[in-house]
Formats: C-alpha cells, structure tokens, sequence
C-alpha cells in the first residue's frame, strides 16, 4: 500500500512537469503568435504605404507621359508654323530676285539711254534695248513731225520692204496711238503672226514727254523664242514711254545746238575777218 | 574666296553692262568686257579666263568664229565658252553646240538661269 501513495504522487509529479511544460510551450506559442501578429501588422503596414508610394508613381509618369505628349503635339505645331514660314520665305526671296533682276534690267536701260547726248547713239540705244532686253525681231522707232503731222521712220530692225516709212498722225492702229498717247498691245498670243502686217503691230509705245508725244516704238514680230511678255517687259515699255523720249529729245536738241553754235562761231569769225 | 574670272563678248555696251552686272553676284567675279571677237582674243592672250561668255552677231569677228578659234587654240581649248544671242532657233543653238559651246543662252536673258549655268561649270571646274 505504501508503494501506491508514492506511485501516485510520481504520476502527479510526473502530470505537474507535463502540465508545466505545456504551460510553457502554450507560454512559447502565445508570444510567438504576438510576434507574428506584430510582424504581420508590419507587413500590412509597409504593404499599404508600398500601394500608396506605387500608386503616387503610376500617377506621376502618367502626368509625366502626358506632359510629353503635349509637347510633342506643341512641338510638331511649332515645326509645321517654321515650315510654313520657311515656304513663305523661299516664295518670297524668289520674288525678291525676280524684282532685283528686272530693277537690273531697268537700271541698265535708263543708265545707257541718258549715256549719250548723240541722236544716232541714243536711237542705236532704244533698238538696242527692244532687241536684247524685250526680244523683239521685227520693231521701227518713228519720229513726229509737228509741222506735217507725220510719224517717220528714224531707225528699224528687221523690217521688209514692203513697211511704210512715214503714218499720218491718227492714221490706223499706228497714228491713233501717236494721236491719244496711249499705248496699245494687240490682243491674244503675240506669236501668232497670221494675217499680221505693217498695219497691225504687236505693240505701240508712245514716245512722251509729260503728254506731249514726240515718236513712237512699234513692234511687229517678236523673236522666235520669245513666247509671250512678262512683268518686266511692260515695266520697260513703260520706262521706255518716258526715258527714250527725253533722251531722243534731248539729244536732238544738243545736236542742233551744235549746228547752230558752229554756225554762229563762223559768222563771227567772218566778222572778225572784215 | 576663290577668284572667278570671265570675259565678256560683246558690241551692244547695254548687254554688256547687263551681263556684268549679272556676273558680279558672284562671289570673287572679275569681268574683263570685250567688244568683238578680235579684241577678245587679244584680251584671251593676256589674261587667263574661267569662262568666256560671247554674243554670236557682232562686228569685225563674230561669236562663232571665235567659238572655232578658241577650240582651235591648244592654249585655250578648254575654257569654257556659254553663247548668249538672240539667235533662238534650234539649228542656231545646235551649230553653236557643235562649234564648241559649253551652253547657248537666247535672249532676252533670264538672270536666273544665266547664273545657274554659269555656276554649274564653275562647280564642275
């Protein structure tokens, strides 16, 4: 009987380390469960701010991307303006040299009319002009003369035969242009010359002083490559109109001058003589 | 800059004053005028040219005798030789071609063009 008293009391003892060790295991467990909880609420905290942070940057390159995109659609803008502008400079400095070279053309002309004070010269002038510059082949300049009413013919180009030498003052396409001082062009392509004669000119340059006409340019025929008149051609008939006109008169005016002075000088020394 | 030096042949002074001044856009342009086509092969035996520009219709000499001339001339055979004239015609422009001529400009000129010829041989030079 003494052996059951201590048997049992090794059972309990035995039962007391149990229960003491599962306390301590349940001990083990409950802070390794608060361990877990605390790491996992770490967890959950840094995966929040890991959403917030990757949210922030999604939206970020998204502004970002869009920033960009606009100033691409700004850019591309800006070089379709340059482009534009660029065409408009181009079409601009080609008129530009187009307008220098026909200033060229007129500076020469007027240069080379007022270069001379002969008659003959300034006339191999004019046809020297309408030939080169303006390309005509077949052309006359007549003078007027107020006592007769008539236009002569002083210098010519090309001209047949069968061309009258002298228009009376209202006379045709000719005399009518000398008589209004207004220039005419005949209509349609100027080099269709069918049915043209010496009565039907291409062209009639009233030769002016203020209104005051004193000759006229007349053009028949046009060169063979010469297709039609361009700006510059009618910018030096209109040159023409007037320079040709003051350096023809004056000229002629210097030339007589000289006759007279010669003569007047000869008269005096005859004088002199007696 | 390099030095560019043409002569111009011609007997009508406001051609020539025409051609000159067209010329001398370009840079380092030296023009020598000439009124025939003697008097341009007296300047020819002076001075060396880059390009000779002659009329065809002239006094004492004309352009296509000095085309054959200048071809002729083992001394300046090889100078390049433009026509300007108002011979339009297409058997001109071949004749002048045949003769020697490098181009053949028929006037009335355009400026434009006579510079874009002009600095096309300058560039192949």
């Amino acid at each position: 009987m003494e052996k059951e008293p201590a048997s049992i009391s090794k059972k309990v003892e035995e039962f007391l380390q149990v229960f003491k060790k599962g306390e301590e295991f349940t001990q083990e467990l409950l802070k390794e469960n608060e361990k877990l909880r605390y790491r996992l609420a770490q967890h959950e905290e840094v995966s929040k701010f890991s959403d917030r942070e990757g949210s922030y940057k999604l939206h970020s390159l998204e502004d970002r991307v869009k920033f960009l995109e606009d100033e691409n659609r700004s850019l591309i803008e800006r070089y379709r303006v340059v482009e534009e502008e660029n065409k408009d400079f181009a079409n601009r400095y080609v008129e530009v040299e187009a307008e220098n070279n026909n200033l060229a053309n007129l500076y020469v002309a007027s240069y080379q009319l007022h270069s001379t004070l002969d008659f003959s010269e300034s006339l191999k002038i004019i046809l020297e002009i309408v030939m080169n510059l303006i390309g005509a082949e077949e052309f006359s300049i007549m003078m007027l003369d107020e006592k007769t009413n008539e236009l002569t013919i002083v210098a010519q180009e090309g001209m047949g035969p069968e061309a009258r030498a002298s228009v009376k003052l209202g006379e045709g396409i000719i005399g009518g242009a000398a008589k209004t001082g207004e220039a005419f062009y005949r209509e349609g392509d100027p080099t269709n010359l069918s049915g043209i004669d010496y009565l039907h000119p291409l062209v009639v340059i009233p030769l002016k002083i203020k209104e005051h006409v004193i000759g006229i340019i007349v053009i028949y025929k046009l060169l063979v490559q010469k297709q039609s008149f361009s700006n510059v051609d009618y910018e030096l008939f209109s040159m023409l109109a007037g320079h040709a006109a003051t350096a023809l008169f004056s000229s002629k005016l210097y030339s007589q001058s000289e006759r007279k002075l010669t003569t007047i000088q000869s008269f005096l020394d005859l004088l002199k003589e007696k | 800059m390099p030095e560019h030096n043409f002569l111009v042949v011609e007997d009508s002074p406001t051609m020539r004053q025409l051609i000159s001044f067209a010329l001398k856009r370009i840079p380092g342009s030296k023009i020598v005028e000439a009124n025939d086509g003697i008097d341009a092969l007296k300047k020819l035996s002076t001075q060396k040219f880059d390009i000779i520009l002659t009329d065809i219709n002239m006094p004492i000499m004309d352009g296509l005798k000095l085309v054959s001339m200048v071809r002729n001339d083992p001394a300046h055979k090889t100078i390049p030789i433009i026509i300007i004239t108002t011979e339009g015609a297409e058997e001109d422009r071949k004749r002048g071609l045949a003769l020697g001529a490098n181009a053949y400009i028929p006037k009335p000129i355009q400026t434009a063009d006579l510079l874009s010829i002009v600095n096309q041989i300058l560039g192949n030079k």
